[in-house]
């Protein structure tokens, strides 16, 4: 790798005239610039914006369900268009809009956080990137197939795809690209890691955030596959014949969720970790003190890396299990508890005694820190059988995973933006309209999803058209606070649109507390190619 | 003038609110339904004993957050103190929640042990769900032999908002499970076409019915009364309107329903062997076709394509009708198309198939007897 290092490592002179030509873009210019470049700011851009227009794809599709649940008895769509919707906006939030965004803050941070020049392999980088476009294509053209997008859920469980129309293959082969993408995204993020830190930069000196990238990258690497190979089963006994998932050849329907889980829990941190490591990041520079606890910090990630993948079965606890079986997932899932605990009191010990300010980055941060909380309890409590039988495929369930997922995850992808946005664009964002962002975003989310236990504990399953009369008032309830969510989210865009083109200047260290390399070494905004020689340390 | 932007707000708040409680009729539901047996009692109290410990440790960490934002502030002029990493702190916020997690586990285990435990049932039931109803056969015990098919009795017109809906609307079944109270019942669930998933909170029973599989699980009610669910794994189209209805009788009553019910089953049983007339069939067939075959072929015969093709002007209903009787007794692999030769009787699918072929535009003339269904069975 240090043949990389080498031909960027040009003495200062020849440095300049190097400059005049690359300074801003690469060789191209409109266009071309961004379908050619390899450079991590313009890709790392690039899944930002792309991500956050499947989020509002997909936050779309979530209006369309919340409006049919308005009220009983069905009105705007049909049960079958229903079940599209939910399918497409479970695929497109998960795996178009937050897993690009973590990927979009990887390529811009890392790299500058490490002392890099840019990312390992930065062709393959770009190629990873233009996978995405593809991939939701697909999902999108499905609605427009022969029986519409598949209806099955983003769990995608047999034998229910074999039920569906020609929409399910294209889902299927958009799952292949998205996955393709993650796993060269991670080789990517791996080897700059472990070969590009600045000389000096041991591994446990790499800021937090690069720390939860590495094993997420790993988690990346290791589910992906999983999931490859599922679809891909689920594809060939829809139309080759065989018989992975029907009893009726020796198959087993439950064989594919096992399969689906063990992907499908390691993604909930492959989602989480980042999140964590930005706010690890956030929530100091407005403490003005260091993490509390950076080395247990970074071993509870491994911790929970590695409790991620004996816990997938905690799922399927109405499979009918054999009862040592529910056990042994049972106590497996409650010891996430130790490792995301020490998590969150790293996070409080850091914010106590500090000197605190709560800009934007910092409220999300916090928000984030409340409600994930929130969302990790009501882990806790579907993690005993016998209170998640009660509850499995209840919209208890829905809430539960919208807290972490969307107050985790999302909340900390604002936390991240709202941070690096002078960085990125050497402009500030208008931080009146970003509080009041962030406060209609935790009102309304809590307005649409807290109610959503209620309605789970009083009996309402999750993926239901229509309900009985009982549940009609937390429905509505849910509903009006999904449409507020939803049209702030408008806010952010014009926030963001706001600040590039008309933002204050932003000064070189716009936060006080700020201490990684991208804030103390380099200029704001970074210049398009940076630490062309590592730094010092 | 000023105020002209903040009253439209308030009007338009008002609407708003409005709206959201103009259906506040029923009680807001915010619990676990009420329990029906020891079981669900107990899970209950699991539940409560796991939101108490959450809460305490909920309030506590976020004490000290709130706290801090409030005390630590920048603002008041607060200095930041830049300690970190302490041993002993960090051992013990290790160790005290592994061992809160213990304390909630063993009692969890218990629950769990007993929640599996499905031996010596009084009455075996099983279970089988099918897109979009569920199936009742009654095993072993007393009523064994009865069978019967449970379809929600909720009218379209209800669902399509042509009409008031009624108290127990999707929650309603034509045929209900009845059961003796204090009796342990093991129910085994399988299902013919893809999963759904059996439920019954007030007894803390839950459990996956899968196709090609069996499963159990039991419950023991406490308590005489209708109890009413819904399937709970998304299984296709009609998901939302496969209700499960469990009425729970004494000893006596449920005594005197086995007999009845077999006496009932035994009047209804069609004879095979007569030759019926068309408009027999054809009125047959239409209650059969509203039981079975509407939700996907739709009241009008013109189903949803490609999903669920069109019956009017099907070249299979118009064709030879050896081809139809053999669609319908066995099914379409891979679609939602069931074999429904183990659901309904000559009679039925007799009825059903000529209604088919006598309705909408299709005018065939041609009468299906049982004896033709029969001869491809």
């Amino acid at each position: 790798m240090s043949a990389v290092v080498d031909s960027h490592g040009h003495p200062a002179d020849e440095h300049g005239q190097h400059d005049q030509h690359g300074a801003h873009h690469g060789p191209y210019g409109g266009i071309m610039r961004w379908i050619t470049t390899t450079n991590h700011k313009d890709i790392g851009t690039m899944y930002l914006w792309f991500s956050f227009m499947m989020f509002l794809v997909g936050g779309t599709m979530a209006l369309v369900i919340r409006a049919e649940l308005f009220q009983p008895g069905m009105q705007l769509v049909d049960p079958d268009f229903f079940n599209q919707m939910n399918t497409m906006h479970g695929l497109i939030m998960v795996f178009g809009a937050i897993m690009p965004a973590f990927v979009g803050f990887a390529n811009w941070q890392i790299p500058m956080m490490i002392g890099a020049p840019d990312m390992a392999f930065a062709r393959l980088n770009n190629w990873s990137f233009w996978l995405l476009p593809f991939a939701a294509s697909l999902l999108v053209i499905s609605f427009f197939t022969p029986g519409g997008a598949p209806g099955v859920g983003w769990t995608l469980y047999a034998p229910l795809t074999v039920q569906m129309g020609i929409g399910m293959d294209l889902t299927i082969f958009a799952v292949h690209l998205l996955g393709m993408s993650s796993i060269l995204g991670s080789i990517n993020i791996i080897t700059t890691i472990l070969n590009m830190r600045a000389p000096s930069m041991g591994l446990m000196r790499m800021p937090l955030f690069v720390w939860t990238w590495l094993i997420t990258a790993y988690l990346l690497l290791a589910t992906m596959p999983v999931l490859a190979g599922a679809v891909t089963m689920t594809l060939t006994d829809r139309h080759f014949g065989t018989t992975f998932f029907n009893a009726v050849g020796g198959g087993d329907p439950v064989l594919y969720q096992h399969l689906f889980w063990f992907f499908g829990h390691p993604e909930v941190y492959i989602i989480a970790l980042p999140a964590f490591g930005v706010v690890s990041t956030v929530i100091p520079a407005f403490s003005r003190k260091p993490l509390f606890g950076y080395t247990s910090m970074v071993y509870a990630t491994f911790g929970i890396a590695f409790l991620s993948f004996i816990v997938w079965a905690h799922h399927m606890y109405t499979v009918g299990m054999p009862v040592e079986g529910q056990l042994f997932f049972m106590y497996a899932t409650t010891l996430i508890a130790v490792p995301t605990g020490v998590k969150v009191f790293n996070w409080v010990a850091t914010m106590w005694k500090g000197s605190l300010t709560f800009e934007t980055p910092m409220l999300f941060a916090i928000g984030f820190l409340f409600l994930f909380t929130l969302g990790g309890f009501t882990g806790l409590v579907l993690s005993m059988v016998p209170i998640d039988i009660q509850l499995h495929d209840t919209y208890y369930v829905v809430a539960h995973f919208h807290y972490v997922m969307v107050a985790g995850a999302l909340f900390a992808a604002f936390a991240g933006v709202y941070f690096w946005l002078p960085k990125w664009t050497g402009r500030m964002y208008d931080e009146r309209l970003g509080q009041i962002h962030f406060w209609l975003t935790m009102i309304f989310f809590n307005v649409t999803f807290f109610v959503q236990h209620f309605l789970g504990l009083a009996g309402m399953p999750r993926r239901i058209p229509d309900y009985p009369l009982m549940f009609e008032t937390w429905n509505r309830i849910s509903s009006i606070g999904a449409f507020g969510f939803g049209v702030s989210q408008l806010l952010f865009l014009y926030i963001i649109l706001k600040a590039i083109r008309h933002g204050e200047k932003a000064p070189r260290k716009p936060w006080e507390g700020a201490v990684t390399l991208d804030w103390t070494r380099l200029p704001t905004p970074a210049p398009y190619h940076s630490f062309e020689t590592p730094p010092v340390l | 003038m000023a105020s002209k932007p903040a009253r439209s707000i308030a009007t338009w708040a008002a609407v708003f609110l409005g709206l959201t409680f103009s259906g506040l009729a029923p009680a807001l539901e915010w619990n676990l339904q009420p329990a029906g047996s020891k079981l669900a009692a107990d899970i209950h109290d699991l539940h409560e004993y796991v939101m108490i410990l959450s809460t305490a440790i909920f309030v506590g960490v976020f004490g000290f957050m709130f706290w801090a934002c409030y005390a630590h502030r920048k603002s008041k002029g607060h200095k930041a103190e830049q300690f970190h990493e302490n041993t002993t702190v960090e051992m013990l916020w290790t160790v005290i929640p592994a061992l809160i997690l213990i304390g909630i586990a063993w009692p969890a285990t218990r629950v769990v042990v007993a929640q599996k435990d499905t031996s010596n049932p009084a009455l075996t039931i099983k279970v089988t769900g099918y897109q979009w109803k569920w199936g009742y056969d009654y095993l072993k015990g007393e009523g064994e032999g009865i069978s019967f098919i449970s379809t929600l009795a909720t009218p379209r017109e209800q669902i399509e908002n042509r009409a008031p809906k009624g108290e127990n609307y999707l929650l309603e079944v034509d045929n209900e499970l009845v059961i003796p109270i204090g009796k342990k019942v093991r129910i085994l669930t399988t299902a013919a076409d893809v999963i759904h998933s059996w439920w019954m909170p007030a007894f803390g029973a839950k459990q996956d019915a899968i196709p090609g599989f069996i499963r159990d699980l039991w419950l023991r009610p406490e308590k005489t009364g209708t109890f009413r669910s819904q399937c709970v794994e998304l299984c296709g189209k009609e998901h939302g309107f496969m209700p499960i209805v469990v009425r729970v009788v004494t000893q006596d009553e449920y005594s005197k329903w086995v007999g009845e019910k077999k006496k009932a089953l035994a009047a209804a049983a069609d004879d095979p062997n007569r030759e019926y007339n068309i408009d027999e069939l054809r009125q047959r067939g239409e209650r059969v076709y509203a039981a079975n075959c509407v939700a996907c072929h739709q009241p009008t015969g013109k189903g949803a394509p490609p999903a669920f093709p069109p019956l009017d002007g099907s070249a299979v209903v118009l064709g030879p009708q050896e081809r139809q009787i053999k669609l319908v007794l066995n099914g379409k692999p891979d679609t939602a198309m069931q074999a429904f030769g183990t659901q309904l009787n000559d009679v039925e699918l007799a009825a059903v198939i000529t209604f088919t072929r006598n309705n909408w535009s299709n005018r065939t003339g041609q009468v299906i007897q049982p004896s033709d269904v029969k001869a491809l069975r």
